[in-house]
């Protein structure tokens, strides 16, 4: 959901309801600041690229085992700061820059690193007057520290990697005392404005600085009637980076926009700061819900990462010197020989902290991902029922509705795990409370839900309803628990209950307690089948600047300012936290978040927020998703229907399809939309949305296994082309097409009134098959499909093994104990792999116990095996395997399953339209070692 | 992996009580049993193929239409058929087969889960026979209530055409002025849009939508506005609000220029955005040209309700907006008002509804029923703007089932209100629930004699619905 009362809106809808809904249905950007709207983005933008201020005192290098030191020094201001070096194990640099001597501790982001990155060591191979080489270890990397000015330069070989302040765009504003206020410093303070700001004359400067310096908004800032008042002055920081070579970055979600990020010369640069967007525009750089300040750039030689550990307010620019030029335009400098290479420069603002960058240096994009996942942790496992179908609205409107829906799923035999309720299910927008009237019986209707083995999400928001009369704001109260706003009171703002505090989540304690109102004994009437929604975490404060909390708001001595990216990370931690210390660390949790940050993957789902019911929004769910993907968070998903309006039919089974091959596969809609569960639209489209959520449900083997993949390697289970194909420039761009894993690629029908799609196949020499028809293509192709409505394109790739669970029952659950079928895709070589992975889908065990079943299958030389990835491992199946279909195949004259020594002939079909082998029933148990023979 | 049995015994008890075994298959219904021989090679029911027996209910699927595995969920598209002795027989897809919960009330689909269920049949073949015989007895005095409903409407419609006929010659002489007030009426109801805005008003106390309350001044501000904007020009100029005397600041009785350009914050004209401003001087006094200065009684009572509207604007809330209007032009328009004339427009107008086959909704004409629940008040006035139901998939004859209510005013951000009717059949006429599925989408049900059917002859069996 997202703010309601917009001014304005609520007359002019009154006036113009149809007017309103098919045209004026946008984001109200005068709400939201635009750089020039945002003092210290501004002043930041203001500082051209030139001639960088900062000086290396190589004289101050001090180099322990694996940290190296050096002060820079500001010859404008004199100001000294200080530089940290840290080779990190697994090919990453860590580069820190922090004023030396601060007037007070600046913040650094904690929480969102899982440890303290282990170093290797570094060693100096040469210095002089100009500069200090590194050995980065291995793989002849070196690091260049350039003295006069300063610029650190990664190379390996003769190869620039990587530049930093190569084009002097490095800016630190020191803390100060104010002017105004406070005698006149002596001497040091040279300027106020930009620190590496050196192009003006300095005389002209100082005169100029008195009277711009409410025009600065160094220490004061209004925006729309709300007044940041800034205690410490300017403390914004910046930093350039270069990339030859690079015309492709990724990555810095969450931005309604597409998956290869643009170039923002002349227009805003991207913004990073959590903000609940009411009716988000698509296809610009405007801020949303989540941050994640992690880039991805790739060429066909190398894919590196940069990750920018600052939790302000931050924006990033990005130009190229290739991005106006036009496909003829390279062709002819190709021809030509010419000239220059091509370059993507990158520029990091953030209104306060330090600087803390982590340069990933991969080469391959996996090594990216297993980088940034030593960092900042992976995917959180989740229990297998969450990755199977959500049923959401705002709101089920009591315990009755709940029953009849969850009827309506079984009379139209559509398969469903979870059903949501939304802030009404809560006795007055007080979460952890149920509604007397409404919900007066949560744990019947609990059970009801759990006797058909399905789950129930109730929402949790972090505002707190101001009354004496509510448990949770009396404890958090007594406890001094709530954030405080500048003069020390408790923070008030306006959200769903009305006026709310906002409990101070970046506090351990509150996180502790937080965590404990999650006991079944304190959360009245939860169940073990009950988990969390935490809406809402920007946070979001309706009367607050942006729909925001106050910048100088106080969580504890740090400003919100300071940390306000990471407070709906922390919010998600604690309620995960929660349900696990529930269970006695025994059970998953499942939280889903708006709101997030950099290790927010670590605890739960995200969804792309309120969008809108608009064919483009189902088009943007996918580079959205995407980008999320590429920067840890694997668990992602957009409102299926799409939350404001009312889709067509059409619409909603296309999107129906989409999500169904989208991590988060959840249906939600707007309090004022019409019903639109999947059985009101007929029986064809019932029929339709039917087959969508079965091919869902039969895939999740491969979904849970693909999980499995990227809690323990950090590898995206959603991923663009490029990642598989990173040598294949034609993959570079495409965000309307996807992998899940590496072996099923999904081109879904996102354009109204379709005929057909062009899918591009990637991998020349390859094959891909058609799950549906099992006809098989070559790759390196755009392919047209011609689609119907039913028309879900999906293909597997040559040389893969999918196991699936064909019966497709009410709930995941239910299918627990069901057999496999195995789609074994051969290689044109006649090869194929895949894995394996079963547990008991939703308790730790697997982790504490080493509880699961990890297989291998390899199909090759005319036998497919399965044998244990993981032999000291233990867990019993009863699941079996039922069905093997090879396709590609030729025909054999027999089969013969071996296991345990015995040969069992097994009964085989073969189709040689489509040269698909079909093993009848060889039976054996899913976690047994066990090779079929073809003869 | 799993072994099954691939027959099963069932045990039936029949009316004598002697039990008799029949052998099949698991999952297959008596009428199937045929397909099934056991020493025959097993033909798909489709015809697709033959397998051998031993592969039907074998846990694989076989079959495209999934009949060789009646007993098994191993096809995505089999059906699973349980006897529930004592209840009733039923179908159910096969991937229920051993999912660990219990769908048929006599276990048999739960035979290798480790599900613990208990059989059930029985207390529900009691529960619904008893429900049966309650709902027998309901129809049966409720088909008598109908009759005398029929009876009586057959009496009154009689009576009224008489006097209709009474009439015939005051029509006559009064024709041309009934055109003129026709003309009149229609005038009246031209602008929709405006009556629409004015039963915003009467909604916002029903209304369960949070918003609507939120924005109940704004939705007076907006009606303010469109009732000022004289010429529809979009803005209210100084002239338009001069009109309204009652804003006079300084209540000397005068309403100068100058007063309204303080009021309107020195500006000629405002529109919608700045009126923001003036609305917030100006509401404390303003008087709506629509709604009387005193508020309307919320109960209206049924002999007063005027003129159902003609067209379908339906309303499930009654609002007299056109009398209202007759009473401002009561002067000029007096020699149409005589009573004669409006009983006999009434009646007209009555006979002109569909009661039904048999005119047994008559009754309900000018009636209302009220619901109270711990929120609201629920208000059913039937035959005022009400249509009949024409659901899809809906036989024609089951068409006074279902009463809607279409095109009511629109909701903040929402559609045009709406209300579902579903009629059952009962003694009394009440509105027995309602909810909202959908916001501003209204669901009722009402329970009248008139739908009662024709009891059946046949007495409940005291066996329930039981195979054999």
């Amino acid at each position: 959901m997202a703010v309601i009362s917009i001014e304005r809106m609520g007359l002019l809808s009154v006036f113009f309801v149809c007017l309103f809904f098919s045209s004026a249905f946008a984001v109200d950007r005068g709400n939201f600041k635009t750089c020039d709207q945002s003092a210290f983005c501004k002043r930041q933008r203001a500082f051209k690229p030139g001639q960088s201020p900062y000086r290396a005192l190589l004289e101050t290098l001090e180099l322990s085992d694996s940290r190296l030191t050096l002060q820079l020094i500001n010859d404008n201001n004199k100001v000294h700061l200080l530089l940290e070096l840290y080779r990190l194990q697994g090919n990453m640099t860590r580069v820190k820059i922090n004023e030396l001597k601060p007037l007070k501790p600046r913040f650094e982001v904690p929480d969102v690193l899982i440890a303290e990155p282990p170093t290797e060591p570094l060693s100096v191979l040469s210095k002089d007057d100009n500069g200090v080489v590194l050995s980065l270890g291995a793989e002849s990397q070196r690091l260049i520290v350039s003295a006069r000015p300063f610029r650190l330069d990664i190379m390996e070989g003769p190869e620039v990697l990587l530049s930093l302040n190569s084009r002097g765009l490095l800016a630190f504003e020191h803390l100060r005392l104010r002017k105004d206020t406070q005698a006149q410093p002596e001497g040091a303070e040279v300027k106020e404005s930009v620190d590496g700001d050196q192009q003006q004359d300095e005389g002209k400067k100082d005169e100029d600085e008195e009277s711009n310096k409410e025009e600065d908004g160094l220490w004061e800032e209004t925006f729309k009637s709300h007044t940041d008042t800034k205690p410490n002055g300017p403390t914004s920081i910046s930093l350039d980076f270069s990339l030859p070579g690079v015309e492709h970055v990724y990555g810095i979600p969450e931005h309604a926009d597409d998956l290869k990020l643009k170039t923002t010369d002349g227009g805003d640069p991207y913004r990073l700061y959590n903000l609940d967007v009411f009716q988000y525009e698509l296809y610009n750089p405007m801020a949303l819900y989540g941050s994640i300040p992690v880039m991805l750039a790739h060429n066909t030689q190398r894919t590196m990462g940069i990750f920018w550990l600052n939790a302000a307010e931050t924006w990033v620019d990005i130009s190229s010197n290739t991005a106006g030029k036009t496909v003829f335009g390279k062709m002819l400098d190709f021809v030509q020989g010419s000239s220059e290479k091509p370059q993507t420069d990158v520029r990091w603002i953030s209104e306060s902290g330090i600087i803390d960058v982590f340069i990933m240096l991969g080469p391959k994009p996996s090594d990216v991902f297993s980088q940034y996942a030593s960092l900042t942790g992976t995917q959180s496992f989740p229990p297998l029922a969450s990755l199977g179908y959500h049923q959401c609205r705002w709101n089920y409107n009591d315990q009755e509705d709940v029953k009849s829906v969850d009827q309506g799923f079984d009379q139209h035999d559509i398969p469903y795990d979870f059903i949501w309720l939304d802030i009404e299910h809560a006795d007055g927008k007080r979460y952890f409370t149920w509604d007397p009237h409404k919900f007066s019986q949560p744990k019947e209707m609990l059970q009801g839900l759990m006797d058909k083995k399905r789950k129930m999400v109730a929402i949790v928001d972090p505002h707190i309803k101001v009354d004496s009369g509510y448990k949770i704001h009396n404890e958090i109260t007594s406890k001094d628990f709530y954030v405080k706003n500048k003069d020390g009171g408790n923070y008030e703002g306006w959200c769903w209950p009305g006026n709310s505090g906002y409990p101070d989540f970046t506090n351990p304690e509150m996180r502790a307690w937080w965590a404990s109102m999650f006991a079944y004994d304190q959360y009245e009437g939860s169940m073990e089948n009950l988990f969390t929604w935490n809406d809402m975490n920007e946070p979001s404060v309706f009367n607050g600047p942006e729909v925001t909390m106050h910048k100088d708001a106080l969580h504890g001595k740090w400003e919100h300012r300071d940390i306000h990216n990471m407070y709906g990370l922390y919010v998600q931690m604690a309620t995960a936290e929660g349900q696990i210390q529930r269970s006695g660390g025994a059970e998953r949790p499942f939280v889903l978040t708006r709101a997030f940050f950099a290790g927010s993957q670590r605890f739960g789902a995200v969804w792309t927020g309120d969008n809108a019911a608009e064919w483009d929004h189902l088009k943007i769910s996918i580079p959205m998703c995407l980008s999320l993907g590429l920067v840890g968070v694997s668990f992602c998903g957009a409102d299926v229907g799409g939350f404001f309006k009312n889709p067509s039919t059409e619409l909603l089974v296309r999107w129906y399809q989409t999500g169904a091959y989208q991590p988060f596969f959840r249906a939600h809609a707007h309090l004022d939309t019409t019903r639109r569960e999947p059985w009101l639209f007929g029986p064809e489209n019932t029929a339709l949305i039917r087959e969508a959520v079965r091919q869902r449900y039969a895939l999740l083997p491969y979904w849970y296994q693909l999980f499995f993949q990227a809690y323990r390697t950090g590898m995206p289970v959603m991923r663009p082309l490029w990642v598989d194909y990173p040598k294949d420039t034609a993959t570079f761009t495409i965000d309307d097409e996807f992998l899940i894993g590496s072996d099923l690629l999904v081109h879904p029908v996102t354009e109204e009134g379709s005929r057909g799609v062009t899918a591009y196949l990637p991998g020349a020499g390859e094959v891909w098959y058609d799950v549906h028809t099992f006809q098989k293509h070559n790759g390196a192709q755009n392919l047209y499909i011609p689609v119907t409505l039913s028309s879900i394109p999906v293909f597997q790739r040559g040389g893969s093994i999918i196991p699936r669970k064909d019966r497709v029952r009410r709930s995941s659950a239910c299918m627990e104990n069901d057999p496999y079928t195995l789609y074994v895709a051969l290689s044109p070589k006649k090869f194929a792999e895949g894995k394996l992975y079963i547990d008991d889908g939703h308790s730790f065990n697997y982790d504490t116990k080493k509880e699961f079943i990890h297989r291998s299958l390899t199909f090759a030389n005319n036998a497919l095996t399965s044998s244990n990835l993981c032999p000291d491992c233990n867990f019993l199946t009863s699941s079996w395997i039922e069905k093997v279909l090879i396709l590609g195949a030729s025909k054999p004259s027999k089969v013969v399953l071996k296991m345990n020594g015995k040969e069992t002939p097994v009964d085989f079909e073969f189709d040689s339209s489509m040269s698909v082998l079909t093993l009848r029933k060889p039976g054996m148990n899913a976690g047994d070692d066990w090779t079929l023979l073809l003869q | 992996m799993t072994c099954l049995h691939l027959l099963l015994t069932l045990v039936f008890a029949v009316s004598l009580g002697t039990p008799v075994e029949i052998q099949r298959p698991r999952g297959v219904p008596l009428t199937k049993k045929q397909f099934y021989e056991e020493s025959k090679p097993f033909t798909c029911l489709d015809g697709s193929r033959t397998i051998p027996f031993d592969r039907v209910n074998d846990d694989y699927c076989d079959c495209k239409d999934g009949s060789d595995e009646p007993g098994t969920a191993a096809c995505p598209n089999g059906s699973f058929h349980c006897t529930n002795a004592g209840y009733r027989p039923m179908f159910i897809p096969s991937s229920r087969i051993n999912d660990g919960i219990c769908d048929c009330c006599d276990t048999t689909d739960e035979y290798n889960s480790g599900a613990k269920c208990e059989n059930t049949c029985k207390e529900l073949g009691r529960k619904e026979r008893e429900v049966l015989q309650k709902m027998a007895e309901i129809t049966k005095e409720g088909f008598l209530l109908k009759q005398q409903l029929i009876e009586e409407a057959k009496k009154g419609r009689e009576e009224k055409q008489g006097k209709v006929t009474d009439m015939q010659e005051n029509k006559k002489q009064l024709e041309e002025k009934v055109e003129a007030l026709r003309t009149v009426k229609e005038a009246a109801e031209q602008p929709e849009k405006e009556a629409k805005e004015r039963h915003l008003k009467a909604w916002e106390g029903e209304c369960s939508c949070k918003s609507i309350r939120l924005e109940k001044d704004k939705a007076k501000m907006a009606e303010a506005f469109l009732e000022l904007d004289d010429n529809s020009d979009g803005f209210v100029s100084v002239s338009e609000l001069q009109s309204h005397a009652e804003l006079d600041p300084d209540a000397d009785g005068t309403l100068t220029e100058t007063e309204v350009q303080g009021l309107m914050g020195g500006a000629a004209q405002v529109d919608t955005s700045t009126f923001e401003s003036v609305w917030t001087n100006i509401k404390d006094k303003y008087h709506s040209e629509s709604q009387p200065e005193e508020p309307a009684p919320v109960e209206t009572p049924p002999d007063e309700v005027k003129e159902p509207a003609v067209d379908n604007d339906s309303e499930p809330y009654p609002e007299d907006d056109i009398s209202e209007e007759d009473d401002e032009d009561e002067d000029d328009e007096d020699d149409y008002h005589e009573d004669d004339d409006k009983v006999r427009v009434n009646i007209e107008k009555e006979l002109s509804f569909d009661f039904g086959p048999d005119a047994e909704f008559t009754y309900m004409y000018s009636q209302c029923y009220e619901l109270s629940t711990s929120e609201y008040i629920y208000r059913l006035c039937p035959f005022n703007r009400a249509l009949w139901g024409r659901e899809k998939n809906r036989p024609e004859n089951n068409k006074y089932l279902v009463m809607k209510y279409e095109h009511g005013t629109g909701c903040w951000q929402g559609p045009n209100r709406s209300t579902t009717v579903k009629l059952t059949c009962g003694k009394e006429t009440v509105v027995t629930s309602t909810s909202e599925p959908s916001r501003c989408e209204y669901l009722m049900e009402f329970t009248t004699p008139a739908v009662c059917q024709e009891p059946a002859n046949t007495e409940p069996s005291p066996h329930g619905h039981e195979e054999l």
